[in-house]
């Protein structure tokens, strides 16, 4: 038996959102638990919904809980394995204040053989006032053997 | 096309990321991602939340060319979305048209579907109520 490999939310996200549409966003690590992790998106003009209001598109949310649940699931599970988002359902409660950069916390509530189960919610610097809240299941991919993926 | 309306189907963000209006069809626009960097999750595949990000882009497209329709102004605002994933992007042209299942006089139902090469093969599907309020000023 090799030792068991652990999973750092801390150092994979630096990692994974270095390219790619995570690292067009900009997310950044914030912080995580036994089987949660928060991500950060940092306020962007850029990323306005609506012309003339200044509040951020609905869409940045969407991936910025996808990406925060992703690496939930590999919390939960303390390694990287491939999966993939089966469906994510948002329920945007109520703008993002100008400004403020969004956070984006996910728990993984449930694992099963195939199946990751997570919820989750939005909030612009109180998690107690979220902005939008979140629930999802990721399925496992490859199946069978645990397939690595390289860099994990 | 006289018929199509310029309705500002692109907001900052879509812009950002990438997102074009593609065809009007049947007097719905159809939008449109290349596959670049900025869309891209693992190696050569759409990440979820950019093909959300056309999805929810093309939903409201699709109701804001319908408001256009029935001379209707209204600030639109997500209420929810809830994305089913059905197989993964690949590394092409993704594509997304919305349909306004239910127009009421507060809040709207859609449904949008998105596809690749192959349309009657769709690569992720969304159902989303979007409120309509009052134009300011």
């Amino acid at each position: 038996m090799s030792e068991p490999q652990k999973f750092d939310p801390a150092t994979a996200t630096p990692f994974l959102t270095s390219r790619g549409h995570p690292g067009w966003l900009g997310m950044r690590y914030s912080q995580h638990g036994d089987d949660w992790v928060e991500l950060e998106l940092p306020w962007r003009e850029d990323l306005l919904g609506e012309e003339g209001q200044h509040v951020l598109a609905s869409g940045p949310i969407l991936s910025l809980m996808d990406m925060a649940s992703g690496l939930a699931i590999w919390k939960a599970m303390d390694k990287f394995e491939a999966i993939a988002t089966l469906d994510l359902r948002v329920d945007y409660v109520r703008p993002a204040r100008e400004g403020a950069a969004v956070f984006g916390r996910s728990q993984c509530y449930r694992i099963t053989r195939s199946a990751a189960f997570v919820r989750g919610l939005a909030h612009d610097g109180d998690a107690d006032d979220p902005v939008a809240h979140i629930q999802a299941v990721f399925m496992k991919i490859g199946g069978g053997p645990k397939r690595e993926l390289p860099n994990g | 096309m006289a018929d199509n309306p310029d309705i500002g189907v692109l907001t900052p963000y879509a812009r950002s990321l990438g997102i074009e209006l593609a065809e009007w069809e049947d007097g719905i626009p159809v939008m449109q991602v290349a596959f670049v960097e900025a869309v891209e999750g693992r190696p050569e595949h759409y990440h979820g939340g950019a093909t959300g990000g056309l999805l929810e882009t093309a939903g409201y497209a699709a109701l804001r060319a319908e408001l256009a329709k029935r001379e209707r102004a209204a600030v639109l605002k997500p209420i929810n979305i809830t994305v089913q994933y059905l197989s993964a992007g690949k590394s092409q042209a993704s594509f997304a048209k919305g349909r306004v299942t239910k127009l009421g006089r507060r809040s709207a139902n859609l449904t949008v579907e998105a596809w690749q090469d192959d349309r009657s093969r769709p690569i992720a599907t969304a159902v989303m109520n979007v409120l309509m309020g009052e134009p300011e000023g």
